[in-house]
């Protein structure tokens, strides 16, 4: 929201205007309703490892995040333009391998990769798409330049809250909405339906088309509810589906009935139990299977982690111009290969001020934030690098930015980022806005939702 | 539709009824125990509730005798104990949450706050926890998810899932407090005798059946014409016979190729009600009739799982 201190962002005068007018205590009293409102709606997440039902809200801020017009569109521009190299590489590394051939990127970086997967070798995917919904981490660093900070390609999660912030802000100050021209968001679960049908198997007319999730218990779950009872199709659980001749149906009250797309919330690992993880007690045995003979489409595809991993992540930009022959909008934010022995050098030199993350983790585990770190705590980190080098990347400690927010009595300055939900169908499509994070503890950078992050309503601004 | 999540809003709506029936249960001894009354008279009729329900057990494993109080607080806040009241509210919401994309949001947000209520009283409920108003509480919660159920859901298959869920909840709740409350009642024993006005009055309340027996019956209260209420009327919501015909039409409603027989059944079991008169129910003997009933229901059940619910293993 500000440039520098005391500067404040054109776009926001008239939402501090509005804030300025509003009496001492409103805004205490309406935050207090949401989160009245978020437990009876049931807008939760599950706590694991916590007694039976035991179920959190995650913290709503009621001061919106603004992005002007003209950023969004650059940044709609850049975003898509990154998932159509990223679904070009997921497609080619699973073909021809190109990219591999012509030196771009280390082989061994992506056929040693655990998220690699040989049984997606020379399997063709309607559209050649992958990567269906890709929720794509975008930070500003230091000169304001937006810059992707990770790709998340698997099962992202997170636009339940898009909408349902969206919809609670609305509730709570509709005033707002007529003084701001906001951009909607809530078709997103007729574009993601449209897409999503749009890549169902060949021949097939009218698909049938459902969302495959682990179970109430999952930490998601509200959102896979969510999002089926959105788009009116079946929530699954692997126990409903099996497979039979090489087709996949679900258990109904008027026999079986066939399935043609699973949009599936659940890892790879666990999809088959006859090809991955044979303790898999969610997955459908046979799925593959159907899968490789073109019978079922399973969105995203098997395999897309080859391309969200970080180790992976400092070629994206290169990806762009290799497949589209572009140069990139967005760029990235610099990162370290420690597998790299100048790289290594210079981080384990400047661990004080730098980030470094774990290449597989997620969730905002198994990191070193440099500034905000001990002495020991950084040395303890540092034995653990040298030990496995090939397993951390390094980034520089951004100063993500802020955005006022509700803290206590008022409001305050707080570290935020963005997760724009970008699908891929018939067309690169983005819903204008996306899932704002932020850090809810004062100074933190962290702003994942296990690590005591909060989320905010996004809203783009139409011209 | 999903045989699971068939299966799920079956038992929501099982659950729901459950804590009603047990609600209405407590309710209708509690106010007896706050009239001057023998206190024998009180705990016999709820030694007879509890064993026909089958709570004693694990009420004595707690306690050491049936005692009014202890028993209230038992079967409507114990924590620990699968078949109270808090656990039934506990249950249904489960069982919600697991479906909740196929319920409306109305009818999510009643389950999902009467379970978030529920929890903060039992956390608030002290020995002297005001049992009355909880049960008057949960009577109230389970008319408001009726209505929200009847009110905003599409009549479809999962309407009707839901439906007879209720409906063989409430037969099998019936039936078990007829069993409790039964005499051993004779042919031609209706001649003015009152054996236990107490008991007879304490049942008619708990299903809401009082005001409506002086309604039909424009007289004193007496066995026969009690049990021929809860049985035989059509138009009581809670008899037996209304309880089975609203299971057949739902039964019939959601036919799949297996259930030929499941809905035959559920036909008979209305039909038998449909063509039976007071005095050959008294010939078979009370006892033996509902002991008779309550095990085609738990059959009927049984071919529902099996028809709809949890398919056998197609391969």
């Amino acid at each position: 929201m500000y440039v520098s201190e005391g500067i404040e962002r054109a776009h926001y005068h008239s939402y501090k205007k509005w804030l300025a007018d509003q009496p001492g205590d409103r805004l205490s009293q309406k935050r207090a309703e949401a989160d009245a409102l978020f437990h009876r709606v049931g807008i939760t997440f599950a706590v694991y490892g916590q007694e039976e039902g035991a179920e959190r809200l995650i913290p709503f801020d009621i001061v919106p995040r603004v992005l002007p017009h003209e950023e969004w569109v650059r940044l709609e521009t850049g975003l898509k333009q990154r998932v159509r190299a990223l679904n070009a590489f997921i497609h080619d590394i699973y073909h021809d391998q190109q990219i591999l051939k012509a030196g771009v990127i280390p082989a061994e970086q992506v056929l040693c990769n655990s998220q690699y997967r040989p049984e997606m070798q020379g399997v063709d995917v309607p559209g050649g798409i992958y990567a269906h919904i890709a929720g794509i981490d975008i930070v500003r660093d230091d000169a304001g330049e937006f810059r992707v900070l990770e790709d998340n390609l698997r099962v992202p999660s997170g636009v339940s809250y898009m909408l349902e912030n969206r919809k609670m802000m609305m509730r709570l100050f509709p005033e707002l909405f007529s003084e701001h021209r906001v951009a909607p968001v809530d078709h997103y679960p007729d574009v993601l339906l449209d897409n999503l049908r749009s890549v169902a198997p060949t021949g097939v007319a009218d698909p049938t088309v459902v969302l495959m999730t682990a179970g109430a218990h999952n930490s998601a779950y509200f959102e896979h509810a969510f999002l089926a009872q959105q788009m009116g199709i079946e929530l699954v659980e692997g126990q409903d589906l099996f497979v039979r001749d090489e087709a996949v149906f679900m258990r109904t009250t008027q026999g079986p009935q066939r399935v043609d797309v699973i949009y599936r919330r659940i890892d790879d690992d666990f999809l088959d139990p006859l090809v991955f993880r044979p303790d898999s007690m969610l997955g459908v045995p046979g799925l593959l299977t159907a899968y490789r003979a073109g019978r079922i489409t399973i969105a995203n595809a098997i395999g897309t982690g080859v391309a969200d991993d970080k180790s992976i992540y400092p070629y994206v930009p290169e990806m762009i111009r290799f497949y589209l022959g572009q140069s990139p909008i967005i760029g990235n934010v610099h990162t370290w290969m420690l597998r790299k022995k100048e790289d290594l050098d210079y981080v384990l030199a400047n661990l004080k001020d730098l980030v470094v993350k774990e290449v597989h983790g997620a969730g905002g585990y198994g990191m070193l934030i440099g500034p905000a770190s001990t002495t020991a705590e950084i040395e303890a980190f540092r034995k653990q690098i040298i030990a496995t080098p090939e397993r951390y990347i390094a980034q520089p400690t951004l100063a993500l930015s802020t955005c006022p927010t509700f803290a206590g009595q008022g409001l305050s300055p707080r570290h935020i980022d963005l997760r724009p939900f970008v699908l891929s169908g018939r067309d690169v499509t983005i819903v204008p806005g996306g899932l704002t994070r932020v850090a809810l503890r004062e100074g933190s950078l962290v702003v994942n939702s296990s690590q005591g992050g909060g989320t905010k309503d996004t809203w783009v601004l139409e011209d | 539709m999903l045989s699971r999540t068939a299966d799920h809003l079956y038992w929501m709506s099982r659950y729901i009824e459950r804590a009603e029936s047990l609600a209405r249960l407590v309710d209708a001894h509690y106010r007896m125990s706050l009239l001057p009354h023998d206190d024998d008279t009180l705990a016999e009729s709820l030694t007879s509730t509890m064993t026909a329900l089958h709570m004693a057990e694990a009420y004595l494993e707690k306690h050491d005798a049936i005692e009014p109080r202890a028993v209230f607080e038992f079967v409507s806040l114990d924590r620990e104990y699968s078949g109270s009241i808090f656990s039934c509210l506990r249950a249904a919401r489960e069982n919600a949450r697991a479906v909740r994309g196929s319920l409306t949001s109305e009818l999510w947000e009643t389950l999902n706050s009467t379970w978030l209520d529920a929890r903060s009283l039992a956390a608030r409920s002290s020995p002297h926890a005001d049992i009355g108003q909880f049960v008057e509480w949960v009577k109230e919660r389970s008319h408001l998810t009726r209505g929200v159920t009847i009110g905003t859901m599409l009549r479809d298959e999962a309407f009707h899932f839901s439906r007879i869920g209720t409906f063989l909840e409430r037969a099998d709740s019936t039936a078990r407090i007829l069993t409790a409350h039964q005499t051993d009642l004779k042919p031609g024993a209706d001649a003015g005798s009152v054996p236990d006005p107490f008991q007879w009055s304490v049942l008619l309340r708990a299903l809401s059946a009082f005001e409506v027996y002086r309604r039909v019956y424009r007289d004193v209260i007496t066995p026969v014409k009690v049990a021929q209420l809860l049985i035989l009327r059509d138009d009581m919501p809670r008899s037996l016979i209304r309880c089975c015909k609203e299971v057949y039409s739902n039964i019939k409603s959601i036919a799949n190729e297996h259930s030929a027989e499941t809905e035959r059944r559920a036909g008979e079991m209305h039909a038998m009600l449909h063509f039976t008169r007071m005095e050959n129910i008294l010939e078979t003997g009370l006892p033996e009739f509902l002991s008779q009933f309550l095990s085609r229901v738990n059959d009927l059940g049984d071919r529902i799982a099996s028809d709809f619910l949890v398919p056998p293993a197609e391969a």
